[in-house]
């Protein structure tokens, strides 16, 4: 598997993903209806700021928030962690495997052929945030639209790689659903996903720092909504890269190792 | 025999093999119990930070909302203990056309369907609600209402029968669309309002919560009756509004079912 014929594959495999994306749309609508999360804590946190202002936070600010956590959730979703413990309990990897192309690169594109129609549904969103808010909380600075960018492919760098961390742990223990839950509980409470970062006490804010969830959700957010000046931005986006590249190195190791225990049962 | 005899012991039948079948499955039970009390602990982390910031959220203070966080989590128990595992059933049988074997049987098929499975050993939630309510009660120096607490049992049963209900009408929408697995995710997701009391939502929201999804009835209305402050009509119109939705569910149940055509069998 040269790395020019990855390359060459993957317009055809994005394209495939992509038509399955569209055979299962009413599914995918589901899944982003079910996405409501952000939209109880909008009203519970526009509930505690009824009276004043929370920390800078006021109502306004408190519905930016939400929406843009709602686009950032949408463009930065993977479920790897889910197929992969699937496709091994069932042997059905075996069959990824005999293609001449990484199981990995394969997952990933079909995860990001999502992004397209996640971006349908997210673009009205984010129409009706600028509607409701106003776009005076919007950097103005281009390279802050730029580490905006950047922080979203990072952001969902981490959760995929997470996700196939996870999911290759599943060779080991046979399904690894359970330790996936485990994981997505912290993620939603750390991340930003339910409280922004800011809000939380001085002491779990220390954690949250060196922890990889804020960066999938929180951080991009916090330049859309907040002005991050570009110091902290660029010092967040460094501590966002440093956890992919830890991610990389431990999907590697975990990969190699388990894949030697792969039996494809029933396949 | 009488009828109701009768599935009373169908309904004993169907336990017994339910928990025989979970016996098999021990190291579950621990794993399950961990998980789901990893979550109800960082549920609570959204509280305690509100809590942190302010005394009072919409006229509700830190350990009252702490009983409707009880509530909740009793209410998650029931539903992942006895409402999910049968339902979640019943959907693979539509699937794989394989519910003609439970059309077959000589009882009512709502029945023998809502009484396939009990996972019982999921509940450990029910402890952790028990001692969420002594927590909220010890910091408050009171003890709850005795007559508040007769209403709260009484929604209990209000609550858990309307929980079912909305899951019938959730898995009757199964035989039009099939693939579900994914609506039972947006039921979870809705469900997961009722966390908070419902005087936190405002306008569109809290009239769905109180109409359409009885969330309130659930959480709020129960943890009011705790503390004595839920008015009579409140809990009447509770009981009328199960009656209703217990009715609606079953029509829409019978009349689902009679579109199925156990495709792929």
């Amino acid at each position: 598997m040269s790395l020019r014929s990855t390359v060459r594959a993957l317009p055809t495999l994005f394209r495939v993903g992509f038509a399955e994306m569209v055979a299962y749309r009413a599914e995918m609508l589901v899944w982003v209806l079910a996405t409501t999360m952000p939209l109880i804590m909008l009203a519970l946190w526009s509930a505690v700021a009824h009276d004043a202002p929370v920390g800078r936070f006021d109502q306004q600010d408190f519905v930016a928030y939400f929406l843009a956590t709602f686009i950032v959730r949408q463009l930065t979703g993977a479920w790897v962690a889910w197929q992969l413990s699937f496709e091994v309990r069932t042997g059905t990897l075996a069959m990824r495997l005999l293609r001449p192309l990484h199981p990995m690169v394969s997952y990933a594109v079909e995860n990001l052929a999502a992004i397209p129609l996640r971006l349908v549904v997210a673009l009205p969103v984010a129409v009706l945030a600028l509607i409701l808010t106003g776009s005076e909380r919007l950097p103005r600075d281009p390279l802050l639209w730029t580490i905006f960018l950047v922080s979203l492919l990072g952001g969902w760098l981490i959760t995929f790689l997470a996700n196939a961390a996870i999911g290759t742990l599943a060779l080991w223990t046979g399904s690894s659903v359970k330790l996936m839950d485990v994981w997505l509980a912290l993620y939603m409470v750390f991340s930003g996903y339910l409280i922004p970062v800011e809000l939380f006490p001085p002491l779990i804010r220390g954690a949250i720092e060196v922890l990889p969830f804020r960066y999938q959700i929180g951080f991009p957010v916090e330049i859309l909504t907040r002005g991050l000046d570009r110091g902290a931005a660029l010092r967040l986006l460094l501590g966002q890269w440093i956890w992919v590249g830890l991610f990389v190195l431990g999907v590697r190791a975990l990969w190699r190792k388990g894949l030697q225990r792969f039996a494809a049962y029933g396949g | 025999m009488s009828t109701t005899a009768r599935y009373w012991r169908l309904f004993r039948v169907q336990v017994r093999s339910s928990v025989l079948l979970g016996l098999q499955y021990r190291a579950d039970f621990v794993l399950d119990g961990v998980v789901s009390l990893f979550w109800t602990l960082t549920a609570l982390v959204p509280l305690f930070t509100v809590f942190h910031l302010r005394q009072t959220v919409a006229g509700w203070t830190f350990e009252e909302a702490l009983l409707v966080t009880g509530w909740f989590t009793l209410l998650e128990a029931i539903l992942e203990g006895a409402i999910n595992p049968s339902l979640t059933a019943v959907v693979e049988h539509i699937r794989k056309g394989t519910l003609d074997f439970v059309l077959l049987k000589p009882a009512d098929a709502q029945f023998l369907v809502s009484t396939a499975r009990f996972e019982p050993w999921r509940s450990t939630n029910v402890i952790t609600a028990l001692v969420l309510w002594v927590y909220a009660f010890v910091r408050m120096g009171r003890l709850p209402s005795p007559s508040g607490t007769l209403a709260a049992l009484l929604l209990l049963v209000v609550a858990t029968s309307v929980l079912y209900s909305l899951w019938i009408l959730t898995v009757s929408a199964a035989f039009y669309v099939v693939k579900i697995d994914n609506l039972t995710n947006l039921f979870n997701s809705i469900f997961d309002a009722a966390r908070w009391p419902v005087q936190v939502f405002r306008g569109l929201m809290r009239w769905i919560f109180t109409f359409i999804i009885p969330l309130a009835l659930m959480t709020t209305f129960p943890a009011q009756a705790m503390l004595g402050r839920l008015p009579l009509p409140a809990l009447a119109w509770s009981l009328v509004g199960a009656a209703v939705f217990a009715w609606l569910s079953r029509r829409v149940w019978l009349s689902s079912i009679a579109r199925y055509t156990s495709a792929s069998s």
